[in-house]
């Protein structure tokens, strides 16, 4: 279902078929619409049993960097001498990305069995679910859920936290999530070790997105042949995923779909395309992140992982902000170099001070004092900002910058000319 | 090449370290000096700087030397085109907040941004039109200013609160560019080692009060010395300015002190510039004390000392005397019957708590065990009573000594007070003091370390132990003679 709006055809409906649904909240309703079946199934096979199920599915992670889960899980030691963690990553930040929200808004149990599920097959005997600060309405409805899944007892011994954000984009960073849990600064940490190795107090420990472990339960019951199915493009990206779309389209929201779905048709067909009178002008396809993508780039791009970068941008978390030909491409890349700027942790050179001088150089752009040089310091800066520091938050920031001097240079050039009013919303 | 160890090219020089040993270490050994700021060796690794970037053959990207380990064959360049590019970058990002305040700051001349900028950074900033990061002075402790404008944010003394000296009062506040170092709103940092993060500071981000302004660190001697605090024996260096000791600092010793000094031993040098010395010999005329040469003082004291040969000799040291002095103050009196005996000052233990085996010990004196092994005893009591009745009573640099005797006092000192009861001495011969003199001193572990010279000691004052091995070898008592 394309929350809040009805269910399009073209939409496969799996981890949002309950969507709206009050009823699907609570532990019996979740129980009657066949839910905990899957944990049940999961709990008679071997922790490495599930695992090889997931693997065959096919499924990778969901909160940006696509990496396979079960592959990611059975990094876990083999031989436990340790405690195991589960971290669950339901600090959804990135802007432009709104799925989780959904997914513990109106089905917390689909999350907590696939909670259960994961710590099985990584021997946890910890989960920790890291919920956004912001997230009230989740936050409340996760913990009812929680209560009710512990008296029912779906958890056996496994102890699960959760843990609240206290507003910090960076701490949707794995390794920054865990120093948060941990009652440290949220900082990212240097990899390796990575945290299969040493991860939370230092135990090996799993960490995956919350749209991820909602996708694990349909997996056991319905088979990694049938997950596997779902593709519509490339065999490496199976199953279907939820894309948040916002900005200049007429029906912004939720929309699941199978991987390989054209990004046109999810614009055009689903949101209803831009507002009327207007036309595209230029999409992010996966959170504030990754490269912008030219208009021409969005209607020829195919979304699973391989299919946006073949069209020169990233998947990432399937936050789909959109822009018409109102959009001034300048200012709006301005924004995001102030977000990043303001969220830097401040550990990294390059990020600390790279990020606050690329946001100064667009301001001054768009404040009509910029010069001819700028364009080139900042794709300069830009580089410099990529691939150096211990997380990807600097190279983050220069994404859109480069990318955006890149496809729509005619915009910059005009601010430079002085033939560009200046915005009124600059500071 | 050793068994176990890694084998590394750096700079196509190759090297051998054992497995664990971080890139920046091994490169060391290569003889390169991988510019980095948060990296230090007696911390846990941050890698925030970013600044160790080097070329790694194999690796996709460039790695931060200091937190990557060596493998077995690992090919390191640190000056491809694209390692430098890097490193200037990270030099350009630094200075863009970094006030170009270097005439008036006080790491000046041993700041690491510095050096770096001039080895590998560009002339100009293209951060130009912007103002800088502005955050006022703070005052952190009695002896630490923090000048926030400076800082490069390389964390290293919040992790020398955290992880050295355990007592967590520094963090970061703050993100992004408006990130600076904070400290907790209740606490000051009066650890009594937080003088060690002046030293770990690679700018002039925080100051010690205490030299402040002092002096320009290009005018500075240095001098390798031997704290003089307590009986741990840290090694440390003595910086003169124009024959004034104005600054101690630590010197590495791994097995001692590893990188750092406790503030009590870091201030523990304004008595080494003492003005009110004994600048000559002085021999008695009557009740008068008369101004002499060393050769009519020396002839004095032989004189008493032959006259009393075979009679019962009394020697109150300093335990602050150097090994070579304490030894001919017992020798000097072979055919006596000799008692040493020395008192040291005690006060409050305070550990370094990360670093194991070090702390501002209790005995607050740098050769202690050097006197007990040459046979002086801690018995100062009894020394003091025996000196009543003693024929000669020598007393090596304790000023406050309270002697009585019926016999000839003679002292060896630096000062000596109106009052003092050493007034009372046939003889009284000015020596120099520990920055003024080569010597040892064997710390609290057995340990013997020599300390040296830093500058001259005043008018005719010389080392307690030229002083003793003048009246030795009058004695025939001297190594050659025997």
């Amino acid at each position: 279902m394309g929350y809040p709006h009805k269910p399009h055809p073209k939409e496969t409906v799996v981890l949002s078929q309950h969507f709206g649904d009050v009823e699907a909240r609570t532990h019996k309703g979740w129980v009657k619409r066949g839910g905990y079946e899957a944990l049940a199934q999961a709990l008679k096979l071997e922790p490495a049993a599930v695992t090889d199920v997931v693997k065959e599915s096919g499924l990778r992670g969901r909160g940006g960097a696509g990496f396979p889960t079960g592959l990611k899980w059975s990094f876990m030691p083999k031989e436990k001498k340790r405690p195991h963690y589960l971290c669950v990553n339901a600090d959804e930040s990135e802007p432009g990305t709104f799925k989780d929200r959904e997914i513990m808004r109106w089905t917390p149990h689909a999350l907590l069995e696939g909670t259960a599920i994961a710590a099985h097959a990584i021997r946890a005997e910890v989960a920790y679910i890291y919920i956004r600060g912001e997230f009230t309405e989740p936050w409340t409805i996760i913990e009812r859920a929680l209560a009710e899944a512990n008296a029912a007892g779906v958890f056996g011994t496994i102890k699960v936290y959760l843990h609240r954000g206290a507003g910090a984009y960076i701490c949707g960073e794995e390794t920054a999530l865990m120093n948060s849990i941990e009652g440290k600064r949220g900082n990212p940490r240097i990899k390796p070790p990575f945290p299969a190795a040493a991860g939370l107090f230092g135990m090996p420990t799993t960490i995956n997105n919350v749209e991820t472990l909602a996708a694990v339960p349909h997996i056991l019951t319905r088979g990694a042949a049938w997950y596997k199915g779902l593709c519509l493009s490339n065999p490496k990206s199976t199953g279907t995923k939820l894309f948040s779309v916002c900005g200049n389209v007429q029906r912004p929201g939720n929309y699941e779909v199978t991987m390989g779905f054209p990004l046109k048709d999810l614009l055009y067909d689903m949101c209803g395309g831009p507002p009327a009178g207007r036309t595209l002008k230029a999409c992010i396809p996966g959170g504030s992140s990754v490269p912008i993508l030219t208009r021409e780039e969005t209607e020829a791009c195919l979304l699973d992982y391989e299919g946006v970068v073949e069209k020169g941008s990233m998947l990432g978390s399937g936050g789909v902000i959109v822009f018409d030909d109102s959009a001034d491409m300048v200012y709006q890349i301005m924004r995001l170099a102030r977000f990043y700027a303001h969220e830097s942790c401040a550990q990294c050179t390059q990020c600390r001070e790279g990020t606050a001088w690329t946001t100064k150089i667009m301001e001054r752009i768009l404040a009509g004092q910029g010069k001819t040089k700028d364009l080139d310091l900042l794709l300069d800066l830009s580089e410099n900002m990529t691939g150096k520091t211990i997380c990807v938050l600097s190279d983050s920031c220069a994404a859109p910058v480069v990318s955006g001097i890149k496809k729509f240079r005619g915009e910059f050039e005009a601010y430079l000319a002085g033939k560009r009013p200046v915005p009124v919303m600059v500071s | 090449m050793a068994d176990g160890m890694i084998n590394l090219t750096i700079d196509g020089a190759p090297v051998s370290v054992p497995p664990g040993t971080l890139v920046i270490e091994a490169a060391k050994q290569a003889g390169v000096l991988v510019p980095h700021y948060c990296y230090h060796p007696g911390l846990p690794v941050a890698g925030v700087c970013r600044m160790c970037l080097v070329e790694v053959e194999k690796a996709p990207k460039l790695q931060i030397a200091c937190a990557t380990t060596v493998t077995e064959g690992m090919v390191v360049k640190t000056q491809t085109a694209q390692a430098k590019d890097a490193r200037q970058s990270v030099l350009e990002f630094l200075l863009i907040n970094h006030p170009l305040d270097c005439p008036i700051c006080d790491q000046a001349g041993e700041c690491e941004l510095q050096d770096f900028v001039f080895q590998e950074g560009q002339a100009r900033t293209r951060y130009a039109e912007f103002a800088k990061r502005f955050n006022p002075v703070e005052d952190f402790g009695p002896d630490v200013l923090y000048v926030p404008n400076r800082c490069i944010l390389c964390t290293r003394c919040v992790r020398f609160m955290e992880d050295v000296a355990k007592e967590p009062v520094l963090n970061v506040s703050e993100r992004g560019d408006r990130a600076f170092i904070g400290i907790h709103p209740e606490a000051r940092l009066d650890h009594p080692w937080a003088g060690n993060v002046v030293d770990l500071c690679p700018v002039g981000s925080l100051l010690s009060k205490d030299f402040l302004h002092k002096a320009r660190a290009w005018e500075l001697d240095k001098t390798a010395s031997i704290c003089t605090g307590c009986s741990q024996g840290c090694n440390i260096t003595l910086d003169t300015r124009d024959e004034v000791v104005v600054r101690v600092r630590p010197r590495p010793n791994l097995e001692v002190n590893r990188y750092f000094i406790c503030d009590h031993g870091r201030m523990h040098y304004k008595w080494m510039n003492r003005g009110d010395r004994i600048e000559a010999p002085l021999v008695r005329a009557g009740a008068e004390l008369k101004a002499t040469d060393w050769d009519e003082a020396l002839d004095r004291v032989a004189a008493i000392l032959r006259g009393a040969e075979g009679r019962t000799a009394v020697a109150l040291v300093s335990p602050g005397a150097s090994s070579e002095a304490l030894a001919l103050a017992k020798r000097v009196f072979t055919g006596f019957a000799w008692t040493g005996a020395f008192q040291v000052v005690m006060g409050e233990e305070a550990p370094l708590t990360g670093v194991p085996d070090l702390a501002l010990r209790a005995e607050r004196a740098p050769n202690a065990k050097g006197a007990e092994t040459l046979g002086y005893t801690r018995d100062y009591a009894q020394a003091l009573a025996a000196a009543k009745s003693a024929a000669v009573v020598l007393v090596l640099d304790d000023p406050d000594c309270a002697v009585e005797t019926n016999g000839t006092l003679i002292y060896l000192g630096t000062v000596l007070g109106v009052d003092a009861p050493c007034r009372r001495a046939d003889v009284i011969l000015p020596i120099a003091n520990v920055a003024e003199e080569e010597g040892t001193f064997t710390n609290r572990d057995g340990r013997t370390q020599r300390y040296y010279q830093a500058k001259p000691a005043p008018g005719m004052a010389q080392p307690a132990a030229w002083v003793l091995g003048q009246l030795v070898a009058a004695m025939g008592l001297a190594e050659a003679q025997r």
